[in-house]
C-alpha cells in the first residue's frame, strides 16, 4: 500500500495560556488520509477541529504525536500545502488578479508570468471581468471564488479547509461546494475538510470523521459510497439521507450536554 | 438597460444633496464673517481692548505690512520658507524613523517586550524641554529645531505604526506563510499595507506636531524663522504680529493638510467608500 497523505498518529495538542493555564485541544487523534482522497471533519464546537488542521500546515506543531505529510515528519510549512480559511483572508488592498498572482509571486515566479497564470485561474473559479476589482467590490461568494483561485494556482497536493462556506447563505453556499468538487476532482488534492455541517461533509467527502467533544478525539468514522460526480441533487436520495440520520445521531450524543 | 437618464427620483435626491452642500458653505462662510465684524465691532466700540486683543484689521494691516516691506528679520517668504524646512526636514526624518521601528518592533515581541518600557518612559517626558538640550548640542541654527520637531513626530507615528502592525489579521498573515511567502516578503506584502491606514492617520496630527516642534524650536532660539518672528512680536506687545504670524501658520498647516489628504486617498483606494446617509 501506497504511503498516505497524511497521517497523524496519537496526536496531542495542549495549549498553554499566559498564566499558565493548560487546556488540551486534542488527544490521541489518529487520521490518515489517502493520495486524492476528500476527508471531511465533523465535531462540536470547540473539539479541536481547527487545530489537527493547524497542526497539518506546521503552523501549530503537536504536543505530543507524529505528524507526517507524505512520510517525511512536519517541520515547517509544507509548499504543497493549500489552506482555505474560514474569515476573509485575501488581501483587501489588492485586486483580485493580484490576490489571486500573491501565491506564485511570493514562490519566486516573475510577476508577469504569475499574472497571466492568474488570469487564467481567475476565469476558471468564473470571476473574469472582475480582475481589476478589489475584494470589497465583491459578495462574500465571489471573495471565496478569489480565496479558491489564491489556494488552487498553487496547485496543492493537500488542501486543507477550516469551515470555508460556514459564512455564506445557504444557496451560496450550495454552489461553492459544486464549484469545490469541479475544481478538485481536475487534480484530486488530498482534502482535510472541517465543517460543522452534516449535510455539507456528506455531500463533499469520500470518509466523514467524527469528532468527541473536546478534548477531541475520533468517535466513529463514515465511508460515504455516494457516486461521484456528485451533484447538490445527491442530498435528496435515501442513501444519503440515512447517512447524515446516523452521522448527526452521534453528534448529537456529544453535543447534549 | 436603458443608459443614464436618471430617474425623477435621483434628480431629486442630486438636487437634496446639491442644495445641503449649498447650505452647508453658505452656514460656514456666514459664521467666520459674524465672528470677525464681531470681533471688530467689539474692539471698535471699546468692549475689547486692543491692546491685549488687537483686532481684524490691524492684523490683516501687519500681513500687508509683512507682505510688501519684510519682516524685522527679512522678507515674510524667508522667514517662512526657514519654518517650513526644519518642519518639513523634521516630519520626514521623524515618520520615516517611527515607521521603521514601529514595525520592526511591532513584528518581534522580545524587542517590544524589552523596549516597550523605555518608550513609555520617553513618552512621558514633556518632550518641548528637550529644546533647550538640542538648542545647546546643536546651536542656533536650523539642526535644533529639526531635532525637536523629529522627538515631537517620532512617537505619534511610532505608536500608530507599532499598533497598526499588531493589528494585522493573524488570517491574513497565516495565509501569506502558506501561500509561500517568507517572512520579509510577509512584512512588506502583509505587514505594512495593513498597517498603512493606521500609519497615514497618525501622518495627519503629526505634521500639526513637526510644525510645534519647528516654531518652539525657534522661540528657544533662532536667527530666522516664524517662531522667532512670534517671539520677537510678543517682545514689543505687539498683539497683532502674534495673530497675523499665527494665521500665517495657519494656512501651512492647512496646505499640508490638504496634501496629506490627497497622499492618502491615493494610497488607501482599495478601501471601501462612505457611503453617506442623507437624512431625511
Amino acid at each position: 500500500m501506497s504511503i498516505p497523505a497524511i497521517e497523524l498518529n496519537n496526536v496531542g495538542r495542549k495549549f498553554v495560556s499566559p498564566q499558565g493555564k493548560v487546556t488540551l485541544a486534542l488527544r490521541d487523534f489518529s487520521l490518515n488520509v489517502k493520495e486524492g482522497e476528500f476527508c471531511a471533519i465533523v465535531g462540536p464546537t470547540g473539539c479541536g477541529k481547527s487545530t489537527t488542521l493547524g497542526m497539518i500546515t506546521g503552523l501549530n506543531p503537536p504536543s505530543s504525536g507524529s505528524v507526517k505529510v507524505f512520510g517525511k515528519p512536519v517541520t515547517g510549512i509544507d509548499p504543497k500545502i493549500g489552506f482555505v480559511f474560514q474569515a476573509d483572508a485575501v488581501f483587501p488592498w489588492k485586486s483580485v488578479l493580484d490576490n489571486v498572482a500573491s501565491g506564485p509571486i511570493f514562490r519566486g515566479l516573475d510577476p508577469s508570468a504569475a499574472r497571466d497564470k492568474a488570469a487564467d485561474w481567475v476565469r476558471r473559479v468564473g470571476l473574469a471581468g472582475f480582475e481589476h476589482h478589489y475584494p470589497h467590490q465583491l459578495s462574500g461568494g465571489m471573495r471565496k471564488r478569489v480565496a479558491l483561485a489564491q489556494t488552487f494556482i498553487n496547485e496543492p497536493a493537500i488542501l486543507l479547509m477550516d469551515e470555508p462556506f460556514s459564512a455564506l447563505d445557504v444557496q451560496t453556499r450550495a454552489m461553492m461546494q459544486e464549484e469545490l468538487l469541479g475544481l478538485w476532482s481536475e487534480r484530486k488534492a488530498s482534502v482535510v475538510f472541517v465543517t460543522h455541517d452534516i449535510d455539507e461533509a456528506i455531500t463533499l467527502a469520500d470518509r466523514v470523521v467524527v469528532l468527541t467533544r473536546g478534548p477531541g478525539s475520533v468517535k466513529s468514522v463514515y465511508d460515504i459510497p455516494l457516486p461521484r460526480p456528485r451533484a447538490t441533487e445527491a442530498r435528496y436520495t435515501p442513501e444519503f439521507i440515512e447517512l447524515s440520520r446516523q452521522i448527526w445521531a452521534d453528534l448529537k450524543a456529544e453535543v447534549s450536554i | 438597460m436603458t443608459p443614464a437618464l436618471p430617474s425623477t427620483e435621483e434628480r431629486l435626491a442630486l438636487r437634496r444633496a446639491q442644495n445641503y452642500r449649498r447650505l452647508v458653505i453658505g452656514l460656514r462662510t456666514g459664521l467666520a464673517v459674524v465672528a470677525i465684524a464681531a470681533w471688530e465691532i467689539t474692539v471698535r466700540i471699546g468692549w475689547l481692548d486692543p491692546f491685549f486683543f488687537s483686532q481684524p484689521s490691524a492684523i490683516y494691516q501687519q500681513l500687508v505690512t509683512w507682505l510688501t516691506e519684510g519682516t524685522g528679520q527679512g522678507p515674510l517668504w524667508s522667514e517662512l520658507l526657514v519654518t517650513m524646512e526644519e518642519t518639513a526636514l523634521g516630519f520626514l526624518i521623524g515618520s520615516v524613523l517611527g515607521i521603521v521601528f514601529g514595525i520592526a518592533l511591532g513584528r518581534n515581541k522580545l524587542a517590544a517586550d524589552v523596549f516597550s518600557i523605555y518608550i513609555k518612559v520617553a513618552n512621558a517626558i514633556p518632550r518641548v524641554v528637550l529644546g533647550s538640550i538640542f538648542i545647546i548640542m546643536f546651536g542656533l541654527g536650523m539642526g535644533s529645531k529639526v531635532a525637536l520637531a523629529v522627538v515631537m513626530v517620532f512617537f505619534v507615528v511610532f505608536g500608530n505604526a507599532f499598533q497598526g502592525v499588531r493589528e494585522a489579521d493573524r488570517n491574513m498573515i497565516a495565509n501569506a506563510y502558506i501561500l509561500g511567502a517568507s517572512a520579509r516578503q510577509v512584512t512588506t506584502s502583509v505587514v505594512l499595507p495593513s498597517a498603512l491606514s493606521w500609519i497615514l492617520a497618525s501622518l495627519h496630527v503629526s505634521f500639526g506636531f513637526a510644525l510645534v516642534g519647528a516654531v518652539v524650536g525657534e522661540f528657544l532660539g533662532a536667527r530666522h524663522g516664524i517662531g522667532l518672528l512670534i517671539s520677537t512680536a510678543q517682545g514689543t506687545f505687539n498683539a497683532a504680529g502674534v495673530f497675523a504670524a499665527m494665521i500665517v501658520l495657519a494656512i501651512v498647516a492647512l496646505g499640508a493638510e490638504y496634501l496629506l489628504t490627497a497622499v492618502e486617498n491615493k494610497l488607501l483606494k482599495w478601501k471601501p467608500p462612505q457611503f453617506v446617509e442623507m437624512g431625511m
